[in-house]
Parts: C-alpha cells; sequence; structure tokens
C-alpha cells in the first residue's frame, strides 16, 4: 500500500498552498463560541488573592472572571497576583487586585474580532457574554489557535476522504470494462462561466488520482473547447468526458454553426472571432493548435450549417493510471 | 524573489484578499494578452502579465496554476471578477505603468523567462 502515501504527500503540498488563505476565511467564519472554554472557573470579589493563587495552581489556569450577584465585573489574572507576592498582600481580597477595565466580546462575533481585540489591546482573555450580557465563556489565543487547528484538519480530512475515495473508484467497481461519464452543458456567450467546466474536469481527475500533467493538458484541451462553444456555437453545446482506467475520451459537440473550411480552422493564427470577442483576449486562431497540442489523438468533424463534432483522446501511460499513486513531479 | 517583494518594488495594488505573499515564488514570468497564447505557452507558477482584464483571466490562470497576475496600464477588474478570483485563490495585481516598464522592472530583479 506505499502507493497510497505517495498521493497521501502529494495532496498535502496542494494543500499546504490553500491553507494560508482558509485560515483567513475560517477567521471569518469560525464563531467565538465554539471555541471558547465554556463555564470557565470564576472568582467573587470577596475571594482572598491565597485561594485564587491556589485555585491558579490546582485548576492550572492563568486568569479567571471575576462575578458578583451574577454579574461580571472584573478579571483577575496571574499578572495581577505576581504584584500581590510582590507586595507580599495575599489576604487581601480579589476586589483589590481586579481589573475591571473590561473588554468582552459577544460569542456570536467571528473568531477575527477577537483577534481585533487582542491585536489592539495588552489582554491575554476575552471574558465571552450571551446576548443578554451574562457570562457563558472565557477566551483565549489558545482558543482559537486550537480552534482553526481542529476546522482546518476537518476540512483536510474531508478532502482527503473524497481523494482517497475517488481514486478507488476504478479499483473498487469490479466490471469487464468500467468507465465514469461527465457532462456539461455550455451556454452560448456566457462569458462569465467560461472555464467553469474544463476546472471542474480538471479537479474530478485529480481526485481520481490523475497526476498532474494529465490534470492539466486536460483542462486546456477542454478550456479552449468550452471557449469555442461559448464564442462561436449558435446555441451552446455539450461538453462530454468519459474517464477509463487506460484514456479519457473527451467530445464536445454543438448544433451550429458548423466550420466552412477545417483545414483553414487548424491553420495557427486562423479565427473568425469578432472584433468584441478578441477585444476579450480570444481569436488569436491558436485554440484548436492548443488542443491538438495537449491531446494524443484529434477528430474534428463538422458539416457547415449544420454542427461540429470534436473527438479528442488522452492516453493514460502506467504511471497515470488512476489510483496508483502517481509521482507527484513536478510539471512544467 | 517573492510576490511580496514583486508588490513593493513594482508598487503594486494588490487587487485581491491580502495575506502573506512572501512565501509565493514564482518560477519566472511571461506575457501575453491572446489568451491562447497564454494557454499555449505560460509555464506552471508563473507571473503573467496582461492588460487584459475581464473574468476569463482568472479561469485561466486557475487552469494553468500561475502564481500571480499582473494587470498593467491601470486596467480595472470588475468587483464580479476580484470575487471569482478570491473564490479560486488566484492572486490578482495590477500597476498603473505599461506592460513592458513592469516586465522590465521583472527582469531586473531577476526573474527571466522559460
Amino acid at each position: 500500500m506505499g502507493d497510497i502515501s505517495r498521493v497521501q504527500r502529494r495532496t498535502i503540498t496542494d494543500q499546504e498552498a490553500e491553507n494560508i488563505t482558509r485560515v483567513e476565511e475560517l477567521a471569518y467564519e469560525l464563531k467565538v463560541d465554539t471555541v471558547m472554554t465554556r463555564d470557565p472557573i470564576t472568582v467573587t470579589p470577596e475571594t482572598k488573592m491565597e485561594d485564587t493563587l491556589d485555585l491558579f495552581r490546582s485548576k492550572r489556569i492563568s486568569g479567571a472572571p471575576v462575578i458578583s450577584h451574577d454579574e461580571l465585573i472584573g478579571i483577575i489574572s496571574i499578572e495581577d497576583l505576581i504584584l500581590c507576592l510582590q507586595k507580599n498582600d495575599l489576604d487581601s481580597p480579589v476586589s483589590k487586585y481586579m481589573s475591571t477595565n473590561l473588554l468582552t466580546i459577544t460569542g456570536s462575533e467571528p473568531v477575527i474580532e477577537a483577534l481585533k481585540l487582542f491585536a489592539s489591546s495588552h489582554f491575554g482573555r476575552l471574558p465571552v457574554l450571551n446576548s443578554n450580557k451574562k457570562l457563558v465563556g472565557i477566551l483565549t489565543k489558545g482558543n482559537i489557535t486550537n480552534g482553526l487547528l481542529n476546522a482546518l484538519q476537518i476540512d483536510y480530512h474531508e478532502e482527503e476522504v473524497r481523494r482517497y475515495r475517488a481514486s478507488h473508484l476504478f479499483e473498487d467497481i469490479n466490471s469487464d470494462r468500467s468507465s465514469l461519464i461527465l457532462r456539461y452543458n455550455i451556454k452560448q456567450g456566457d462569458f462569465i462561466h467560461g472555464g467553469t467546466a474544463s476546472s471542474a474536469i480538471k479537479l474530478a481527475l485529480l481526485r481520481l488520482g490523475a497526476s498532474p500533467q494529465i490534470a492539466r493538458r486536460t483542462g486546456i484541451a477542454v478550456y479552449e473547447a468550452e471557449m469555442n462553444l461559448i464564442i462561436h456555437s449558435t446555441n451552446g453545446g455539450v461538453i462530454r468526458v468519459e474517464i477509463e482506467p487506460h484514456q479519457i475520451s473527451i467530445n464536445i459537440s454543438d448544433d451550429g454553426p458548423g466550420i466552412e473550411d477545417i483545414e483553414l480552422a487548424m491553420r495557427p493564427g486562423y479565427s473568425t472571432a469578432n472584433e468584441t470577442v478578441r477585444e476579450l483576449g480570444f481569436g488569436a486562431g491558436m485554440g484548436l493548435v492548443n488542443i491538438q497540442r495537449c491531446v494524443d489523438s484529434m477528430r474534428l468533424e463538422s458539416v457547415y450549417g449544420k454542427g461540429t463534432n470534436l473527438k479528442l483522446k488522452i492516453l493514460l501511460q502506467k504511471e497515470d493510471k488512476f489510483g496508483e499513486g502517481t509521482p507527484g513531479n513536478k510539471e512544467k | 524573489m517573492n510576490i511580496q517583494e514583486v508588490i513593493t518594488a513594482l508598487n503594486l495594488n494588490v487587487l485581491t484578499e491580502k495575506k502573506d505573499f512572501s512565501h509565493i515564488i514564482p518560477t519566472c514570468g511571461y506575457t501575453s494578452d491572446l489568451l491562447s497564447c497564454v494557454m499555449a505557452g505560460a509555464p506552471h507558477q508563473a507571473i503573467w502579465v496582461t492588460l487584459q482584464a475581464h473574468s476569463n483571466i482568472v479561469a485561466v490562470a486557475t487552469l494553468l496554476e500561475i502564481s500571480a497576475i499582473i494587470i498593467t496600464e491601470g486596467a480595472a477588474p470588475d468587483p464580479a471578477t476580484i470575487a471569482k478570483a478570491n473564490e479560486e485563490g488566484v492572486i490578482m495585481l495590477s500597476s498603473d505603468k505599461p506592460s513592458f516598464y513592469v516586465i522590465g522592472k521583472l527582469w531586473e530583479m531577476g526573474l527571466r523567462s522559460e
């Protein structure tokens, strides 16, 4: 099963780059009350500093909210205790040393708000209140780090499971010839979604365990064909991708207008794209040339006035096959 | 050279979400405004310099795993394009300067064509 560890190592590097932004996203998504410590240990203003010291030591905490008649009135921290120790004043009550100038946060706020408060103050912990201003928890930077790590792990695990399951599809399902067919309907003129189908196909191939090179070649070929449907077709068209353990067959078809001169269309630099489309950077006359470069076989059939059918095949070498753990060597 | 150094040296505007760019290392540079040429020629993890600012540059950059797009001549992508780039994790930067100037600076900084 050494192959599986190779797959996993590749996905980790993929993931690493994404995690940077994912942490930022999570800071906005995660709510304070999902990461805070619930029902924190509290003291009263009358608690002696000596008892507070014992409490901190036995519970291994470094701060506690001060509650009086069910209301939060202050916070006592290890720094306050140190000051008290220096003065040899452990007999005094908490009320003498606690901070009453409090920063608090509401449990329903996103973690990013807490991070901002931590950054702009010297506080190491924030009491968390509910909508009725009652104390429901306490939040430290450590809680946030743990919360983010847990959330990332869940995210990561989900993608791992997806890839693991998908990459074993062809091994787990037994038939004389298994294939997976993906279909995408492409609308004429839909520049906004241009590239959506090709990106989805690329991701599907990666999840199935295809090598990055195969996924990239397929992505480029399908992108060019997808843009052709958007730019040139009369009513849009359909992309059909059939994935088999030994090959990827791609079929792109539309019902018009058809290509007048296929030989001319295949010539590098030749394009029938109009001025508006060219301004968007399309119509370089390289689309079909690019497709040909990326695939192992290409068949273009078109009847002018009827429609076009483009058939592509990408063959998978032994080392490219799905689910066998591809060596994630660097592509160009 | 990392993307943060490029942003600082060329005084680029960061159009997509600000993040830690210092760990993103471009492999080389590429320029063209014709998307099919980019598809054919832009290497993996390259910096792509273009004056195209419409949404399809995001699709191209995603498929090719471009490390960052620098949009030149002050061309401004619309908010939907920026949103799409954020969604796909594509870094979009912009400069008021023409492409030639931007590429010249990048070359001076040591970035090469493949």
